[in-house]
């Protein structure tokens, strides 16, 4: 008997769409093109402080634009969620042996989110220094 | 079958995405909507004094790690979603955004060594 | 014991008449506390003798009847009637090549398991004379979740890269490589890594985590894989940087 094996065509490019698991995914993802536009707006911006007062002070302003502060919304969003995904696999990735057995997964989470606090705190802090 | 190169950027993917998760939300929230909204009050982040923190060697340093290590996270994850979304030609847009990634970490460095 | 009245949606494919698949629905009458795979063999035994689909122990410990029920991949002994609704929507697993009915072709994953080398490959001969290997628990606690793997290939079905790239050689293949590479009484890393380590192994992988999410033995592949892309990337530079550990 001759074998006919049938194939089913792959949606290449829409088949993230097909499940809420998968749309997540990409979500998490597509984080990676907002923090790439804006590592690009801060680059200009450092750029800009070495140029002196007059060039920040105009960098600054622009920063203040409707369209630039929904970018950075955005971008908010994008990578707290990108944070959020990224901490929650770690235990995945990383597994630390204790005793016979593995120290849990939730505690290696808990410990990488208070590290997140901690570190949010201080760029806030010295944020709201300067 | 040969082993694979791909430890090179898929090294610095990870530590980059570490990084990114743990700075970069809160950084955008300050440059990006509590200064420019005026959350920190008007003069916040004002060039006198904001330039001679960043210029101080160590903080220089520190932003030249999160912002390198974070772009080439990016450049390597964007590679990634384009081939999800379908796109062929994966070695080309692999050296495209490998490449931007170099770009970008010169960059950098200029606009922190010229402070 | 109660009577429910479910619609099947089978898809069927029959390789001497068909060009492609087709639906065909089937009304079952089934006891409330059957599974998919009850309703199913009903069907076979007194509607429609000529579908086909693979199943043996009706116990989830075969993995032989992996199918898509309502687009996610499920061992039909598993799903409960109970949690779904009363149109249920069966179809061969996805992202394979379909041979009959819901039967798929398992040749390239038999293919791929084989070249990951799943096998212990013992450091040094041992003969039986000097008595068996010893384990402690902690060394066995290291490897155990991945030996549960049955090979039902669910996690084909979810992954979206193999979906998309064919060649990648997949979660559960990979899972197994890793399940022999932790084993302390294996010595076989070096040999398996020639596959795993190569473009159509792990480095294929993108971390969607469907493959663990659909695991019915909680194997977790996901995990599997980005802990051997660690190991596998502190090898690379470990080999440059320091190439004097390279015997």
């Amino acid at each position: 008997m001759s074998r006919k094996p049938y194939v089913r065509p792959v949606a290449r490019t829409t088949w993230w769409l097909s499940k809420g698991r998968y749309v997540r995914y990409m979500a998490r993802e597509v984080s990676s093109l907002l923090i790439a536009i804006y590592l690009m707006v801060l680059i200009i911006g450092l750029m800009r402080l070495s140029q002196g007062p007059a060039a920040w002070q105009e960098y600054m302003e622009s920063l203040a634009s409707p369209v630039a502060v929904l970018f950075h919304l955005i971008a908010f969003g994008f990578t707290t969620y990108h944070a959020t995904c990224w901490f929650n696999v770690t235990p995945k990735a990383m597994r630390i042996p204790s005793g016979d057995d593995f120290v849990p997964g939730r505690l290696i989470i808990l410990a990488h989110y208070a590290i997140w606090g901690v570190v949010s705190l201080i760029i806030l802090v010295i944020a709201g220094v300067l | 079958m040969a082993k694979s190169n791909k430890p090179i950027v898929w090294g610095l993917f990870a530590a980059g995405g570490t990084v990114s998760a743990f700075v970069l939300p809160a950084l955008i929230f300050v440059t990006g909507l509590a200064v420019p909204l005026g959350i920190f009050g008007d003069d916040a982040l004002s060039h006198e004094r904001i330039y001679p923190f960043v210029s101080h060697w160590f903080v220089s340093l520190v932003l030249f790690g999160v912002i390198v290590l974070s772009i080439w996270h990016a450049a390597h994850r964007i590679r990634i979603t384009l081939h999800d979304f379908g796109m062929r030609g994966d070695g080309m847009i692999g050296t495209v955004a490998y490449f931007a990634a170099g770009m970008f970490t010169l960059g950098t460095f200029f606009a922190l060594s010229g402070m | 014991m109660s009577l429910r009245q479910i619609e099947l949606e089978v898809l069927r494919y029959d390789p001497e008449q068909d060009d492609e698949p087709r639906f065909q629905k089937y009304s079952v009458p089934c006891q409330e506390e059957w599974v998919v795979l009850d309703a199913l063999n009903y069907v076979k035994d007194n509607l429609d003798g000529s579908l086909s689909y693979r199943w043996s122990c009706h116990m989830a410990v075969c993995g032989s009847c992996g199918m898509m029920i309502d687009g996610e991949p499920t061992l039909s002994c598993k799903a409960f009637l109970r949690d779904y609704g009363s149109k249920i929507r069966v179809e061969p697993l996805a992202n394979f090549p379909i041979e009959r009915d819901l039967v798929v072709v398992l040749d390239d994953f038999m293919s791929k398991l084989k070249r990951v080398k799943p096998y212990l490959i013992p450091k040094q001969h041992k003969p039986i004379a000097d008595g068996e290997y010893r384990q402690t628990p902690r060394q066995l606690k290291l490897y155990k979740q991945y030996t549960l793997c049955i090979n039902c290939t669910l996690c084909y079905a979810a992954c979206p890269q193999f979906a998309l790239i064919p060649d990648f050689i997949g979660p559960a293949a990979l899972a197994l490589a890793h399940r022999y590479n932790l084993d302390s009484r294996d010595g076989g890393r070096a040999e398996r890594q020639e596959e795993v380590a190569s473009h159509e192994g792990i480095w294929e992988c993108s971390f969607v985590g469907a493959c663990s999410e659909v695991c019915p033995k909680s194997v977790d592949p996901a995990g599997a894989i980005q802990q051997m892309k660690i190991a596998s990337t502190v090898d690379w530079y470990l080999e440059r940087l320091m190439p004097w550990r390279n015997k």
